[in-house]
């Protein structure tokens, strides 16, 4: 195990060099030896040494601190502990300041150089444990761990990365079941505030004054109850991010403070009298069709154009039916070996209903039904008969709250929903509404559609 | 046959190469062969430290292999050190054929105490079998009493058995019986 954390020393002196490569390797460690700093650099580019020793005085070329801060531009994660035989401090400080990790005057005990090592070492295994279990929390959320092949979600998923280490606020629109906060959590930890607190928020699960201890916190005393001061969502994600989710419920004060928020980075908990200041970065998503909010005076539209600097809109599944195979295998095995139930996989037939299923649900609804299938599953693959209760989505007409509305607002959403659903092609969209691109300009600029 | 060489470097006592002697016969399946004493070059001694470079006394041991050695322990009663290190015990080439014990710290004496020579002798079994066992590619054992743990002061050579623990000692097993370690 020792030789997967390989040391290099670096030393003028060969008998320097030899003797305390061979100590080092009594103890198992994988040890090269380098006569000079030019030397060292080479093996250094080649190897990802785990500690260099570096003699601190070496004649001609490098000396021992540039040869430490050659090492460092290749292998910043390189402890350097620089050797000498005269002890000063402005040396010492000299190195600790270009970056060593330790500075030992030779000849030092036994005991303490082995110390050093172990100590050393034992950071590195942490970090690196550290560092392997962040990824592994990350890889949760990386895009390729959002299944597509479809051309709109590749989109999307370019546009996450492409907005990842911004500060700027994101809106995510999409149906319920999409996997907003999937793609939310994908801009968060593909971005530079990945190791900071990723906060969720689910708007519309709490009251306006729950809601509004929930976000902003509160003061002992501010309320019955309150018997310490409480941190809230805002000030937890201070340095990352803060998911909003279902943005379009939330009241109409709760909207001013919102804003408030987004303008001034600063804000009270509930009761206090002293500003809190954040670095947070908002992610809302919706379901609504938050301009339409704006339009009948739901939603502030000063919000509104705070929150959407920055738009991600999901498609629903029944528009990426090419994704469904691939999420169905994926949700077969993942689900399959959570479940501890031993299903290989799902026939063709089987894909053809799911296929053919419309998914109000969207994705969530997916993995339902297939966790659904699988629980009830009698043989090793998922076939159509593990479907038959899936019934065939009568033609949504979920968007189209008739009764509601004008015949004029009608024909609005009609045109928004086929620019939407080509990706805002005129000609297609068109083409889809049965009418020709001249009609469809001048419908665009009656009903002030900007697309 | 192949064996493995004692050499004493300098005046090294009898008894003590003996006790050598006694305990690689007991450990290693080769046959212990005694050499003559060798001098100790003058430029080993290094003035400023008043002790040995031992890499220069490893040297020596080198050069004077037999031909059909195995391995060559040296064995010498002075004061050892490394450029880097204030002093060693011993020290042998990882997974080569040279080895070298002092019994210069291993005696009380050195630390102002009476002799003992019971004690000497358990410390110079315990740092042959240490060192012997690195040219036999052994590291060293977190078991602090395993002949293979480090030790970088005596009271951690106290704290050692005069036997490898047996991870340690099946390892050196597995190596005499595979075929790269015929003896």
């Amino acid at each position: 195990m020792k030789k997967n954390w390989p040391i290099l020393v670096v030393d003028d002196e060969d008998v320097m060099c030899e003797s305390m490569g061979a100590w080092l390797r009594e103890d198992g460690y994988r040890v090269d030896t380098a006569p000079n700093g030019q030397k060292a650099l080479e093996l250094a580019k080649a190897m990802d040494y785990a500690i260099c020793f570096v003699d601190l005085k070496m004649p001609g070329g490098m000396d021992g601190i540039e040869t430490m801060m050659e090492i460092h531009r290749v292998r910043p994660e390189a402890s350097i502990i620089i050797i000498t035989a005269y002890a000063t401090v402005d040396t010492a400080i000299q190195a600790m300041k270009e970056g060593a990790q330790e500075y030992i005057v030779k000849p030092c005990n036994p005991q303490e150089i082995s110390m050093l090592v172990s100590r050393i070492l034992k950071l590195k295994k942490l970090q690196s444990e550290n560092a392997i279990l962040r990824k592994k929390l990350s890889r949760q959320y990386r895009h390729c761990d959002i299944i597509t092949k479809n051309p709109r979600m590749e989109e999307v998923l370019a546009l996450t990365q492409d907005v990842a280490s911004l500060r700027s606020t994101v809106l995510i629109r999409g149906e319920s079941g999409t996997g907003k906060e999937l793609v939310a959590r994908a801009v968060h930890f593909s971005g530079n505030r990945a190791d900071q607190p990723f906060i969720c928020v689910s708007c519309a699960a709490l009251t306006e004054t729950l809601l509004e201890s929930e976000l902003f916190g509160y003061e002992k005393g501010a309320f019955t109850g309150a018997a310490a001061q409480v941190k809230g969502k805002f000030e937890r994600a201070d340095g990352g991010t803060l998911f909003l989710d279902e943005i379009g419920d939330i009241s109409p004060k709760l909207q001013a403070d919102l804003l408030r928020v987004l303008q001034e980075r600063r804000f009270y908990r509930v009761g206090g009298n002293e500003e809190v200041v954040v670095d947070v970065r908002i992610i809302a998503a919706t379901n609504k069709n938050l301009a339409d909010e704006v339009h009948q005076g739901k939603f502030r539209e000063d919000l509104y154009y705070r929150l959407n600097v920055i738009e991600i809109r999901i498609p629903p599944l029944r528009d990426r039916r090419e994704d469904i195979p691939l999420l169905a295998e994926h949700f077969v095995q993942r689900i399959s070996s959570e479940l501890g139930k031993e299903v290989t996989g799902i026939s063709a037939a089987a894909l053809k209903v799911l296929i053919a299923n419309d998914w109000p649900g969207n994705v969530r609804e997916l993995e339902n039904v297939i966790e659904r299938a699988i629980v009830t599953c009698r043989n090793g693959m998922l076939d159509e008969q593990d479907f038959s209760w899936l019934q065939p989505a009568e033609k949504s007409s979920q968007n189209w709250d008739a009764p509601d509305v004008t015949l004029g607002e009608l024909e609005r959403r009609a045109i928004v929903a086929a620019l939407e659903r080509k990706h805002g092609n005129v000609k297609e969209a068109s083409s889809a509404l049965g009418i020709d691109r001249s009609t469809l300009y001048d419908k665009l600029k009656r009903y002030e559609i900007v697309h | 046959m192949n064996g493995l060489y004692l050499v004493p470097l300098g005046n090294v006592p009898a008894n003590a190469l003996e006790w050598i002697e006694s305990a690689t016969a007991e450990w290693f399946p080769l046959p212990v062969r005694r050499l003559p004493s060798l001098p100790i070059p003058e430029d080993a001694f290094d003035t400023k430290r008043g002790q040995y470079q031992s890499v220069e006394i490893m040297k020596l041991l080198a050069r004077h292999a037999p031909h059909d050695a195995d391995r060559v322990l040296g064995v010498t009663d002075v004061d050892l050190a490394i450029p880097m290190l204030t002093f060693l015990f011993g020290q042998a080439q990882f997974d080569g054929s040279v080895a070298l014990v002092s019994l210069c710290r291993l005696r009380q004496e050195f630390y102002g105490l009476p002799p003992q020579e019971s004690l000497l002798r358990e410390r110079t079994v315990k740092e042959v079998l240490h060192e012997l066992g690195h040219t036999f590619g052994l590291v060293h054992c977190a078991q602090p009493a395993c002949a293979m743990s480090l030790a970088t002061h005596i009271a951690s050579v106290d704290a050692k058995a005069q036997k490898y623990c047996e991870r340690c000692g099946m390892q050196l097993l597995h190596r005499f019986t595979s075929r790269e370690e015929k003896v």
